[in-house]
C-alpha cells in the first residue's frame, strides 16, 4: 500500500503530552501517518500504544500538544498562544472520520447485530434505514456472517462478535480505523478468521489503519510501516521487513526476541 | 364479630374510592419519583460541577429530611407563602421528591455498573451525549435497577399512608374509619394488613414482569417463568444472574 496522500497527513501528533497523575505516558510525542498508511505500533506493555489510540478516539484527554486529523485540529487548538479545548460540536465533525475496534468488542447487548451496525449510520450520518440496512448486509457478508443479521450479540461467539464490531466500525465509513489488540481476547483457533477479515479490508479499501497487535506475521502482511515504542517515545521506525528481520535499536531487538520467542 | 362484619359491609362502598386515592398517590408519586431520579441520578454523575453539585444537594436534602415533615411543610407552610396545592398533589409531590431522591441513587449506581466499554463504543460511533444514554446506557442500566426500584415502590405505597394526616381519604383513612366504627383494632388493622399486602403484591407482579422483559431485551432471557413473575421475592439482581449465565 503506497502513499496516496495529497501531502496532508491523515494523523499528526505535535508535541502531545499525556499524563495519568504523576505518570507521564507521552512526553511531547511527534509523529504522523500519511493517508492510506497501515501503521503497526509495537512496544512493551505500558509503552503508551493504547493511550495513543484512545487519544485519537477522544476517549482520553491530552494534557498538551495538538492532534490533527487531515490537518484539522481535533481536540485542542492554539488561539494566539493559548492552548484551548475544541468544543464537542466541532470535535464530532472530525470524530466522524475515525473509527475504532476494541479488544473486548463492546457490542451493545440491548440490540441485535443489525441494530448495532445501523444505529450510528442512521442517527449520526443520517442515512435512511433502508440504505443503512443494505450497507449493513453487505458488510456482514464481507466479514463472513451473512446469516446473523437478526441474532442477539449475546448469542454469538467472541470471534463472531468481533467481526460484527468490525462491520459496525466500517459502517461509519471511517477514513481512519484504530485497532487495539482486536484478537487478544479470542480463542487461538478463531484469531485467524478475524485476521483474515482485516487482511481483506486492508486489501480492498484505502482506509488509514493504526493497529496495535502481537500478531507479528499479520503486522508484516498488512502494514507498510512499524513504529517501535518505549516509554511513550518512538525508538525505531521502519518498514515491517526491516523491522522484523533487521532491527537496529537494542530495545527493539530485545523486545522482538521476547515476543517472537526467538 | 358479626358487628364487625356489618361495619365492614357498611364501609365497603367507600373502599373503592379509598383504594383509588392510594393508587393515585402511589402511581403518581412513582412516575414523578422516576423523573426526579433520572434527572438527579444522571445529574449527579456529570462532569460539570454546576450540575453535579446541586443534584447531590437535592438528593441529600430529600433523603435526609423526613417524609412526614416534607408533607406537612408542603401542605401547611407553603400556603403561607401564597402557594397552595390540593392535598392529593401535595402527597404526590412529597412522595415523588422523597422517593425520587432514593431512586436517584439507584439510577446512578446502575448506570455506573454499565461497563465503561459501552460508553466508549458509543463515543467511537460518534453518538451524541443524550443519544448514548437513551439508546445504549439506559436500556442496560434499566434491567439492573428494576429490583431496587421495586423495593422503593413498595415503600412508597406504604409511605402514602401518611397522606391521611393531610385530610386525604385514602386506604389508611378507610381503615381508621373502620376501627372507629367497630372499636376492634385487631379486626380493622387486620383488614388493613391484607389490603396493603394485596396492592403490594400486584405492584410486585408488575415490576417482576418489567424486569423479565428488560432482561429478555438484553438477550439474557430466561424465558419468563410464571414463578419469576408471580413470586413475591424481589428478583435476584441481574448482575448475579449474568455471572451465572456466563458459566452455563
Ligand atoms: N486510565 C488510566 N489511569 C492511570 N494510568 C493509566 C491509565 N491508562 C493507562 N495508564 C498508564 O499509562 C501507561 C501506558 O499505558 P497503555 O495502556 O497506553 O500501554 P500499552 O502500550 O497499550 O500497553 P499494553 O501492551 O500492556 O496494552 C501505563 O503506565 C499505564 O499504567
Ligand atoms: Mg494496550
Amino acid at each position: 500500500m503506497t502513499n496516496t496522500s495529497n501531502g496532508t497527513p491523515a494523523i499528526e501528533f505535535r508535541d502531545v503530552v499525556k499524563r495519568f497523575g504523576d505518570n507521564v505516558v507521552l512526553d511531547k510525542l511527534n509523529f504522523s501517518v500519511a493517508q492510506g498508511d497501515r501503521v503497526t505500533l509495537i512496544g512493551p506493555s505500558g509503552s503508551g500504544k493504547t493511550t495513543i489510540l484512545r487519544l485519537l478516539m477522544t476517549l482520553e484527554e491530552a494534557n498538551g500538544g495538538l492532534i490533527l486529523i487531515d490537518g484539522d485540529p481535533y481536540t485542542h487548538e492554539y488561539k494566539g498562544d493559548k492552548w484551548v479545548e475544541i468544543p464537542e460540536k466541532r470535535r464530532r465533525v472530525v470524530r466522524n472520520r475515525v473509527g475504532m475496534v476494541f479488544q473486548q468488542f463492546n457490542l451493545f447487548p440491548n440490540m441485535t447485530v443489525l441494530e448495532n451496525i445501523i444505529e450510528a449510520p442512521v442517527h449520526v450520518l443520517g442515512l435512511s434505514k433502508k440504505d443503512a440496512t443494505d450497507r449493513a448486509e453487505q458488510l456482514l457478508e464481507q466479514v463472513g456472517m451473512p446469516d446473523k443479521r437478526d441474532a442477539r450479540c449475546t448469542q454469538l461467539s467472541g470471534g463472531q462478535q468481533q467481526r460484527v464490531a468490525i462491520a459496525r466500525a466500517l459502517a461509519m465509513d471511517p477514513e481512519i480505523l484504530l485497532l487495539d489488540e482486536v484478537t487478544s481476547a479470542l480463542d487461538p483457533e478463531i484469531v485467524a478468521d478475524v485476521l483474515g477479515v482485516l487482511r481483506d479490508i486492508a486489501r480492498t479499501t484505502d482506509i488509514t489503519m493504526l493497529l496495535v497487535t502481537h500478531e507479528m506475521q499479520f503486522a508484516r502482511e498488512v502494514s507498510n510501516r512499524v513504529l517501535m515504542f518505549d516509554h511513550g517515545q518512538i525508538v525505531e521506525e521502519a518498514d515491517p521487513e526491516t523491522m522484523f528481520t533487521n532491527p537496529k535499536h537494542e530495545r527493539t531487538q530485545e523486545f522482538l526476541k521476547a515476543v517472537l520467542g526467538g | 364479630m358479626s358487628d364487625d362484619l356489618q361495619a365492614l359491609i357498611d364501609s365497603l362502598p367507600d373502599l373503592g374510592g379509598a383504594v383509588l386515592v392510594t393508587l393515585q398517590m402511589t402511581l403518581g408519586g412513582a412516575v414523578l419519583a422516576m423523573l426526579v431520579a433520572l434527572v438527579l441520578g444522571f445529574g449527579s454523575r456529570t462532569r460539570s460541577l454546576w450540575v453535579r453539585g446541586p443534584s447531590r444537594v437535592v438528593i441529600e436534602f430529600f433523603r435526609g429530611t423526613s417524609l412526614v415533615v416534607q408533607i406537612f411543610w408542603l401542605f401547611y407552610v407553603l400556603p403561607v407563602f401564597g402557594f397552595k396545592m390540593e392535598a392529593l398533589a401535595v402527597a404526590i409531590v412529597a412522595l415523588g421528591l422523597n422517593y425520587g431522591a432514593y431512586a436517584a441513587e439507584v439510577v446512578r449506581g446502575s448506570v455506573e455498573s454499565v461497563p465503561t466499554g459501552q460508553w466508549e463504543a458509543a463515543t467511537a460511533l460518534n453518538l451524541g451525549p443524550f443519544h448514548k444514554i437513551r439508546r445504549v446506557i439506559f436500556p442496560q442500566a434499566w434491567a439492573l435497577m428494576i429490583p431496587q426500584l421495586a423495593n422503593l415502590l413498595i415503600q412508597l405505597l406504604k409511605g402514602s399512608a401518611l397522606a391521611f394526616y393531610i385530610t386525604l381519604h385514602d386506604l389508611y383513612w378507610w381503615i381508621d374509619e373502620l376501627q372507629r366504627d367497630t372499636r376492634d383494632t385487631f379486626f380493622s388493622y387486620g383488614c388493613g394488613l391484607v389490603l396493603y399486602f394485596v396492592i403490594a403484591y400486584v405492584l410486585t407482579w408488575g415490576m417482576n414482569w418489567l424486569e423479565e422483559r428488560a432482561k429478555r431485551r438484553l438477550g439474557r432471557g430466561t424465558r419468563p417463568r410464571l414463578r419469576d413473575v408471580f413470586g413475591l421475592k424481589p428478583g435476584v439482581p441481574t448482575e448475579v444472574v449474568r455471572v451465572k449465565g456466563g458459566v452455563a
